[in-house]
């Protein structure tokens, strides 16, 4: 089954991405990708703690996650891929032929950025990100939980 | 020591219900302030809780002992010997804590740790 679930969740490892995406789609694994929570230890067993043990948490650089890819899709456990920013999956998708959607989860208000949905808060320049990722043909929808509908990128960039 | 000031951290209302909650039973007030994490990402959400706490000494109370309430909060907490943290908050625990309040931070967390596991039971029907 591999990943079934590419996300960008400013959170990282949460109640949303935890429960409402990993109990559905029953995950057995969660891919965090990003620079910083790799390089420290304290750092990653603060994200250990909001997972329950029989779901496995692999931290990765993104560098190690290009070269991982094709490993975490020929598992035959379900898997979570996440990252805490777009530029993050920009590379991923850009590096690689396997991320074929991606799920926007959650980006919150910051200085420059204005609200495209509830749950989504977007810079000209991230919203170009975005659109540059659908361009490369990668299914690109904004969604923070399971029951809500997935709105197509054209809807809020 | 000045009295602990207590900062319930949760997600949605969860929080300020709780905060409610304890000044109807108790009819104490100024004691716990609440901090959701709707709309946050991680610095808007530290930036909550640093307002909240304002000078300490405090206890962090936590909805669930994981995710963005959880990190947000050992993050500021880290080193800081004026801030506790206490995850799965209850009404019970804080019932306790606002009484109890001229204790440290570790202390107190420890304590409402206790005072939230023994009110949990499942009592016969």
């Amino acid at each position: 089954m591999s990943i079934a679930l590419y996300r960008v969740d400013d959170r990282l490892i949460h109640g949303q991405v935890v429960v409402g995406w990993g109990q559905p789609l029953d995950a057995s694994f969660i891919v965090l990708v990003d620079d910083t929570v790799r390089a420290s230890d304290w750092e990653q067993d603060l994200y250990r703690m909001g997972v329950p043990p029989h779901i496995e948490v692999i931290f990765a650089s993104v560098d190690e996650a290009l070269r991982r890819l094709p490993e975490w899709e020929a598992e035959r456990r379900v898997g979570i891929l996440l990252t805490g920013d777009l530029d993050t999956m920009a590379a991923l998708a850009r590096g690689s032929n396997r991320v074929g959607k991606v799920n926007v989860g959650g980006i919150h208000h910051r200085q420059g950025r204005s609200e495209r949905l509830r749950y989504v808060y977007l810079t000209d320049a991230e919203a170009a990100t975005l659109r540059a990722i659908a361009a490369r043909g990668v299914d690109v929808t904004a969604q923070d939980v399971p029951t809500a509908r997935a709105v197509p990128v054209g809807e809020f960039t | 020591m000045s009295e602990l000031r207590g900062v319930i951290i949760s997600h949605a209302a969860l929080a300020q219900a709780l905060v409610s909650a304890v000044g109807a039973i108790t009819g104490v007030d100024g004691a716990l302030l609440a901090v959701s994490n709707d709309g946050c990402d991680s610095g808007a959400l530290s930036a909550r809780i640093i307002e909240a706490v304002g000078a300490g000494p405090a206890v962090l109370f936590v909805d669930l002992p994981g995710g963005s309430c959880l990190t947000s909060a050992v993050r500021l907490a880290k080193g800081k010997a004026d801030l506790g943290v206490v995850t799965g908050v209850n009404l019970a625990m804080l019932l306790d804590f606002v009484f109890h309040r001229d204790v440290t931070p570790a202390e107190a967390a420890r304590r409402a740790a206790d005072a939230g596991g023994k009110a949990i039971r499942v009592p016969a029907a």
